[in-house]
């Protein structure tokens, strides 16, 4: 197989610096209803060629994380602070037109609808060279045959016909993969990948994953894989982010996560996942209420009006980031799951809701 | 996240109805003269902001609504008689086409001058605002009933009823609004003139018919449109379901939803019909001299613009004005309607 | 739908009371009248008045046309062809609204544009607001203003007149076209005001269309792919967004041809201009009813001819119109 299109990717830091250091992340959005926190403080690293998970529901402000980051976000109306650094440059500081060597080039980032974004009245070739030829200096020909070459990486069939088509005459598994192929068309040493399967029939999900994993081996790419889905990240991220309320609520490892996993939310999305080893029609559990309104959190804990650990104590003070007991691994909560005070605190609220339920 | 949409985006089709119904909504503004398109989808899009919502008028909104109870003001006073205005009909000679700027000889008297035939030009500004009033509102109320009940006929019955009404509608709109117009006026006046042996009949009624009947598929379209989504709503059918009569859902359930998106496109309408007759009298078959009209004294002295400019751009000034007012409540309305939609 | 309208003017025509030979010949005796109303086949039922008017094969009377053969009529004072009548001023009343439609596209597109990409903020406001305006100046006042100040004031520009452009010449190789004439002469330069005039008001209406279509587009996911492609600004407004937001804009502008036709009326009779407008103002004004149910017709024709250029430039723009058409 012909290697596709490979950026020059130069680095300017040293090989011990890793590709991504985000740094106390902040996100505000200024809205009519006051200030929106969907990314509040968020810090991580990633070297190159591995995987970060970033997961959490609906609203805990992991699209907001990866398009922050990479700085898509509109400038009006949005506050962003602290510090992202990439390949050894200060990004947050770039103005737009600088950001357009990055965007595409070195960075790019997958979205969770292929129906809606890829342009409809756009060929497939050309949004596919489109990139190419605005960051890399080769002639329409030569774009031609990457893009050609892309889509056969992809596993596309028929590539040099599909180039002259358009998005509606894909499927929704092809229009993925032809994103893919949009993402990857500069070689870039960065993919954020936001949801990239939740649109996606359950067969095509797995394929499309796979796909992605094989063109990070073969392009030695970092990937944050965003997903609400703890199992799609479970066997492909080699670290695992929670988010929850546009915060880091636990980060490790993932071998780590799945066997020692100390805070209570990351729990309940574990066990919102259906297994196989359950007989058919258990009923799933789910996490009750909803996320809390990023207007005015509430104080304490974010998680605490949910949680089935919660103490006097959550609903007041904010737990910190504190370290688990094996390297990498961090989480906020003062009841860990696992801990003599985590059960302790699961048995009292178990007591004290048969009570009031004996009561009722 | 949102759940992804269906595969089938909605396609602005050749013959799809969307568009043409979206287009229907604007075209009443494709009206006489001016369009003034697209202030329906940007007035919902302005609600969509948020600018304009529950937060009382504003004052641009009181600006209009005073200038137009002003000119209203004025013109019903003047007609009744009631203020102390010369008769637009008397010509002072000595006066003749000298504007409010004259450096000799404004006759004292005439504040804002005189027109060619040195008739006063506040007095014919005030009787000719209740001209082209009379005639803009008598024209859209035409149309409003007319176009109202074929509309709603055809939305709510929809099949061939609406299949005929549509394509009579669709006849009318191949013609441009203006060329319509004129067409109907020279017809209604040959009629007139043959039917009742003379001049008898009022040449503003002829007017109000010839721009009523052109505004009737403009705002049947709206009707239409708006009746048709109303009638296919859940408690339309649960009417239905119950067994009421078709007439009756239509005006007991259908109807009252229909009228406040008529209500809001009116004020637009007026605004369109007072510069339709201002055309027509540009075009020599508006409302007949002596009798002013904002656009006749514009459309009599039109030729007089280099010596006496004034006599053109006081009533032009006016028109505008009013005109600007109406779009702008109309926006006002409209936003305001959308909100208490959407909140239902 | 042209033949409805045939048949509408057709019957608007004959229901109008009076004779029309008193027009022609208003001193004529009854027996010439009735001659000629035999000569004109008038005498004949209405239907067959109207399908001999058509022009329909077998069914039409012997040695007679009509539409279907050309025949538009002649005018009933001077026994002129209307289709001569046509040929002169068709071709500029053509000429004004083209123009007219270009200038106002070509201002409102970057405008609508530039105020969706900058929707919100001073300049978006500044430019909705002036539209807002404009669309409150009716033609005629646009058009009287312009020739008083620009005309009659500053004199840069004629206030009246014409010299004949390209399009005459098409339809009549006798005139010569003069839009490489002198400035003095010059086709353009008799152009300028009632080309303006026009476009003004539609240039309001586009670009407030324009923008919202255009605020809602940029609101999608590919767009932000774009961006993230690291596509310039302004290739993403002008390649990736401008496309398939313009349906809506491709549909009034279509269809508000008709409404510029309306415009260049009171335009032509302000300006003096010899065209279609002035031709129906002065047919309606002379009593003209064939000329202008001629007229008329030739209006609608030119509708549904654009109501299929539009249908056409749809599937240009929008490839899924394309795939709905195939599987229809």
């Amino acid at each position: 197989m012909t290697q596709p299109a490979s950026a020059p990717t130069v680095s300017t830091a040293g090989p011990s610096e890793p590709l991504l250091q985000v740094e106390d992340l902040r996100t505000h959005f200024e809205t009519p209803r006051g200030i929106v926190r969907a990314v509040d403080g968020v810090s991580f690293t990633l070297a190159r060629g591995k995987t970060l998970g970033v997961v959490g529901e609906s609203g805990s402000g992991k699209t907001v994380l990866s398009r922050s980051i990479m700085g898509l976000l509109p400038k009006r109306g949005t506050i962003r602070e602290g510090s992202v650094r990439f390949d050894g440059t200060e990004i947050t500081e770039l103005s737009p037109k600088e950001m357009r060597d990055f965007w595409g080039a070195r960075m790019s980032m997958i979205f969770q609808d292929p129906m809606t974004s890829l342009n409809p009245v756009m060929k497939i070739g050309k949004q596919i060279t489109e990139s190419i030829r605005q960051h890399l200096d080769v002639d329409k020909k030569y774009a031609n045959e990457l893009g050609e070459n892309l889509l056969r990486s992809v596993r596309i069939p028929e590539p040099e016909q599909r180039l002259k088509e358009y998005p509606h005459q894909l499927s929704g598994g092809m229009r993925q993969r032809v994103c893919i192929a949009v993402a990857l068309a500069c070689g870039p040493a960065l993919l954020f990948a936001d949801e990239p399967t939740t649109a996606l029939d359950v067969t095509v999900q797995a394929q499309v994953l796979d796909l992605m994993a094989t063109q990070q081996r073969e392009r030695f790419m970092a990937i944050v894989l965003i997903t609400h889905d703890l199992g799609v990240v479970a066997g492909r991220a080699d670290e695992i982010a929670v988010m929850y309320a546009g915060r880091i609520v636990e980060k490790a490892p993932t071998s780590v996560l799945f066997s020692d996993m100390k805070m209570p939310y990351t729990e309940a999305l574990l066990s919102s996942i259906p297994k196989i080893e359950h007989p058919s029609h258990t009923r799933l559990n789910t996490i009750p209420g909803r996320p809390p309104n990023l207007v005015t959190p509430p104080q304490g804990c974010k998680f605490a009006p949910r949680c089935t650990y919660v103490q006097p104590r959550c609903l007041e003070e904010d737990p910190p980031l504190m370290p688990g007991t094996q390297p990498g691994h961090e989480y906020r909560c003062w009841f860990p799951v696992g801990t003599p005070e985590g059960a302790e605190a699961l048995a009292r609220n178990r007591a004290d809701q048969a009570v009031t339920g004996g009561a009722a | 996240m949102p759940a992804p949409p269906p595969d089938d985006i909605p396609i602005p089709g050749p013959e799809g109805q969307r568009d043409l119904d979206r287009y229907a909504e604007d075209s009443l503004d494709s009206g006489l003269a001016v369009a003034q398109t697209q202030l329906y989808v940007s007035a919902v899009e302005v609600g969509g902001e948020g600018r304009r919502r529950g937060k009382g008028l504003g004052l641009g909104a009181w600006l209009a609504i005073g200038w137009l109870t002003f000119i209203v003001a004025v013109s019903v006073l003047a007609q009744l008689g009631i203020l102390p205005l010369k008769s637009p009909t008397e010509s002072f000679s000595e006066c003749a086409r000298l504007g409010p700027f004259a450096k000799e000889g404004t006759a004292p008297g005439h504040l804002l001058g005189c027109d060619s035939n040195g008739r006063d030009m506040i007095a014919r500004m005030a009787y000719g605002g209740w001209s082209s009033l009379v005639v803009a509102t008598g024209a859209v109320l035409f149309g409003l009933v007319f176009g109202g009940i074929l509309g709603l006929l055809a939305g709510f019955f929809g099949g061939k009823i609406d299949a005929v009404i549509t394509s009579v509608f669709n006849v009318f709109l191949a013609i441009p609004a203006v060329v319509l117009a004129l067409a109907l006026v020279a017809f209604l006046q040959g009629a007139a003139s043959s039917g009742s042996g003379g001049d008898n009949v009022d040449p503003k009624l002829l007017l109000i018919l010839a721009i009523g009947i052109v505004s009737v598929p403009l705002l049947g379209r709206i009707t239409r449109a708006s009746a048709l989504t109303w009638s296919q709503r859940e408690f339309v059918l649960a009417a239905r379901a119950q067994g009421a009569k078709p007439m009756r859902i239509m005006v007991r359930e259908v109807l009252p939803n229909v009228v406040p998106a008529m209500m809001s496109i009116a004020l637009l309408a007026i605004a369109i019909a007072i510069v339709a007759e201002g055309t027509l009298s540009i075009l020599g078959v508006g409302v007949r001299p002596p009798t002013p009209s904002w656009g006749n004294i514009i459309g009599l002295d039109r030729g007089r613009i280099k010596e006496s400019p004034h006599i053109v751009f006081l009533p032009a000034i006016l028109i505008f004005f009013t005109v600007l007012s109406l779009n702008f409540l109309g926006d006002v309305v409209r936003a305001k309607l959308d909100v208490r939609e959407s909140a239902v | 739908m042209l033949l409805l309208v045939t048949f509408f003017t057709f019957s608007l025509v004959r229901l109008l009371p009076g004779d029309p030979t008193e027009t022609i010949i208003p001193f004529g005796t009854d027996q010439q009248r009735a001659q000629l109303s035999k000569d004109l086949g008038l005498d004949k039922p209405f239907l067959q008045q109207y399908v001999n008017y058509l022009g329909v094969p077998v069914l039409k009377s012997e040695g007679t046309s009509g539409l279907l053969q050309g025949e538009l009529g002649r005018k009933y004072a001077t026994n002129q062809p209307v289709s001569d009548l046509l040929n002169q001023s068709l071709p500029i009343s053509l000429q004004l609204v083209i123009y007219a439609q270009f200038l106002a596209l070509a201002i409102a597109i970057p405008l609508g544009v530039l105020a969706a990409y900058r929707s919100g903020t001073r300049t978006d406001r500044a430019i909705n607001t002036t539209a807002f305006a404009f669309l409150a100046i009716p033609n005629f006042v646009l058009a009287l203003v312009l020739s008083y100040f620009v005309g009659a004031r500053l004199k840069w520009l004629p206030t009246a007149g014409y010299q004949p452009g390209w399009l005459d010449q098409f339809f009549d190789p006798d005139r010569g076209s003069m839009i490489f004439s002198g400035w003095e002469d010059n086709h353009i330069r008799y152009m300028i005001l009632p080309v303006i005039t026009l476009a003004v008001g539609q240039i309001a209406i586009y670009m407030r269309l324009l923008r919202s279509d255009m605020i809602a587009t940029l609101q999608e996911n590919f767009i932000t792919m774009a961006k993230a492609k690291g596509v310039p600004n302004r290739r993403i407004l002008f390649r990736h967004a401008l496309r398939p937001s313009s349906l809506t804009l491709l549909t009034v502008a279509g269809l508000n041809i008709g409404t510029l036709i309306g415009g260049a009326i009171v335009v032509e009779v302000i300006f003096g201009i010899p065209g279609l407008g002035t031709q129906i103002a002065v047919a309606i004004s002379a009593r003209e009813y064939v000329e202008l149910q001629s007229y008329i017709l030739v209006l609608a024709f030119l509708f549904v001819m654009i109501n299929f250029v539009v249908d056409f430039l749809y599937i240009v723009l929008d490839p899924r119109i394309r795939r709905a058409r195939a599987a229809a």
